[in-house]
């Protein structure tokens, strides 16, 4: 209201004081809203109670008969040793490839926050790969990762040493998938800090720069506790993006060898639609949905400590 | 101002940053320059790349397959609809929760909130069950419908149009229009960099989608291009063709990057866009 130029004002204000956005308030408003709504209660919050409600049961899939078995699918993924491993494999490649996603994001954008044609080409680099999809990524890796033939193979080859395969070791393949997958999207953390570095003012920068401060002292001192927020959104968004990874190991490794590199969404996925076990997959499903939730809290929590001290 | 030893430090940390670059485009190149070889030579090298044997009948032989065209249409479908309809719903919606007052307001808005902390992955079995029971698997419809019901676009639609300074639809509130007049001539022409942004955000996750048409569709016609170069991935084993594969990649990735190229402008923007407000 406050924008609005006086005579308006007094127009609006012979309406009992009321602005005439707000008299205008009525039922009929929902129609705006009402198409996106019945999109959502349709096909997100009737499929979130239904995933529930079939975590809760087993369904016959000749018949379409489902029984009620309360928890049971539950427990039995609890003794699921290939879920179990599954979980460990999906927080393990969340710890490879989170701290990557931020530590080299940041210091792409530190070194390519500058103006020019340089600057420009290397950020459309490192940002192009993001616009592929899953399965040419995976395509290319696959190819250059090829025992014996491969792009890798051939380097190695050509400084002495012996090639590996490290998609077909249960060590290296789950780190593989995680170097690919930095390779694949790191244009967006790279992209979120460069907005946040450009939103820092130069000024205090020119200070830094008067006191003959360091690069490294310049870096703590000033750009990090700028951005420290977008520091912690970065990690949020890639904890809650890798959290459920799927194609790249689907299509890379198919969860191999021996169940190394499976991670829970695969998992979901295979329970099922390869399997047709429809409650013990929507229960797996609940875990991850579980898990997400509690990652995204405990960030959260650390977040608001920082930002208290 | 700067010091000679800033200078170096400078020079060193951009040329090593030119260093990486290189190694990220390694393997581009490298697919893309061994796309132009015959398969049976690749059996032997890999690392020959810029001298003879050249061919194009990798191309020739995606272009035999018609398969591929379909799964060109069938991407430009789905991608395009699920555009479309999520700008309309996501700005109708926007409105309404910025701009109008109804009965239950901050109610609905919390109820639509409270989605985006919802994983695609906690739903598609359900929604699979859902879309066999309506019998829709394998049509356009079940390709393009679960995706509308994400509240992103809501989000940052409603966030875009309170940021619209108010004065100018009271001025037209004044002057008797109706709301939806108002949406239509005013707020929506205002509206056009948000939908930019969504816009391209809904495209690219539509055409680079995996999980859903995966679950979805089953019969070869109604892939997506995405999915359809996973189908033709399964058979890698016989690495007789690498040379096949590789161009596929290409065929696959160029025109989306050539996209990319040209829209870069605006896809930066609507990736830093969204976290600064």
């Amino acid at each position: 209201m406050s924008t609005v130029d006086p005579g308006l004002r007094a127009a609006l204000s012979q309406r009992r004081g009321v602005s005439a956005l707000r008299a205008a308030a009525g039922w009929g408003h929902w129609l705006f809203v009402l198409p996106f709504l019945a999109v959502y209660i349709v096909l997100l919050v009737v499929p979130v109670f239904r995933g529930f409600w079939l975590s809760l049961n087993e369904i016959d899939l000749l018949s379409n008969e489902s029984e009620f078995v309360g928890l049971t699918n539950y427990l039995n993924l609890w003794h699921d040793e290939i879920f179990r491993r599954a979980i460990l494999n999906t927080l393990y490649f969340v710890v490879l490839s989170t701290p990557a996603f931020v530590a080299l994001g940041l210091a792409l954008a530190l070194a390519l926050n500058r103006p020019g044609k340089t600057g420009a080409a290397l950020r459309a680099i490192f940002f192009g790969s993001s616009v592929l999809s899953v399965t040419i990524v995976t395509l290319i890796w696959r190819l250059v990762l090829m025992p014996d033939r491969g792009l890798l193979a051939n380097v190695m080859r050509s400084i002495g040493l012996s090639p590996i395969a490290p998609l077909l070791s249960e060590n290296l393949a789950l780190p593989s998938v995680a170097l690919v997958t930095v390779w694949w999207i790191i244009g967006l953390p790279m992209m979120l800090f460069l907005a946040a570095l450009q939103q820092v003012p130069q000024e205090v920068y020119e200070a830094a720069a008067m006191d003959n401060a360091g690069r490294w002292r310049t870096f703590t001192a000033i750009t990090l506790p700028a951005i420290k927020r977008t520091v912690a959104l970065v990690t949020i968004i890639e904890v809650i993006l890798q959290f459920q990874i799927f194609g790249q190991v689907q299509l890379m490794t198919n969860g191999g060898p021996n169940n190394a590199s499976r991670p829970i969404v695969q998992f979901i996925y295979e329970a099922g639609f390869r399997q047709w076990a429809l409650g013990y997959s929507a229960a797996a499903a609940q875990v991850l949905f579980g898990l997400m939730l509690i990652g995204v809290a405990v960030q959260a929590w650390v977040a608001r400590r920082r930002e208290a001290n | 101002m700067a010091t000679p030893g800033k200078q170096l430090g400078d020079r060193l940390i951009l040329g090593s940053v030119i260093v990486l670059a290189l190694l990220w485009t390694a393997p581009l190149i490298w697919v893309f320059a061994l796309s132009f070889k015959p398969n049976a030579f690749l059996m032997q090298h890999t690392d020959v790349l810029f001298s003879p044997p050249f061919t194009f009948k990798n191309y020739r032989d995606i272009l035999g397959t018609s398969a591929v065209f379909q799964w060109v249409v069938n991407s430009c479908i789905v991608a395009l609809g699920q555009t479309f309809l999520t700008l309309l719903l996501a700005s109708l919606a926007g409105y309404g929760f910025a701009r109008t007052e109804f009965p239950g307001k901050r109610w609905a808005f919390a109820f639509v909130l409270a989605g985006l902390a919802v994983p695609e992955q906690a739903i598609v079995i359900p929604l699979h069950r859902m879309f066999a029971e309506w019998d829709l698997h394998n049509t356009y419809s079940a390709l393009i419908l679960p995706k509308l019901a994400a509240p992103f676009g809501v989000f940052l639609m409603t966030q875009y149009f309170k940021a619209i300074p108010k004065d100018i639809e009271e001025a037209a509130l004044l002057d008797n229009a109706s709301r939806w007049k108002i949406f239509l001539r005013v707020i929506l022409p205002l509206s056009i960099p948000a939908q930019a942004t969504l816009g391209i955000f809904t495209f690219l996750s539509a055409w680079n989608d995996y999980l859903w048409p995966l679950i979805s569709a089953s019969k070869p016609e109604m892939y997506t291009l995405t999915l359809g170069l996973a189908a033709t991935q399964s058979n890698f084993a016989q690495s007789e063709g690498i040379g096949y594969l590789m161009s596929q990649a290409v065929f696959a990735g160029l025109p989306i990057f050539i996209l990319y190229l040209f829209f870069q402008k605006y896809i930066v923007m609507a990736v830093a866009g969204t976290t600064v407000r």
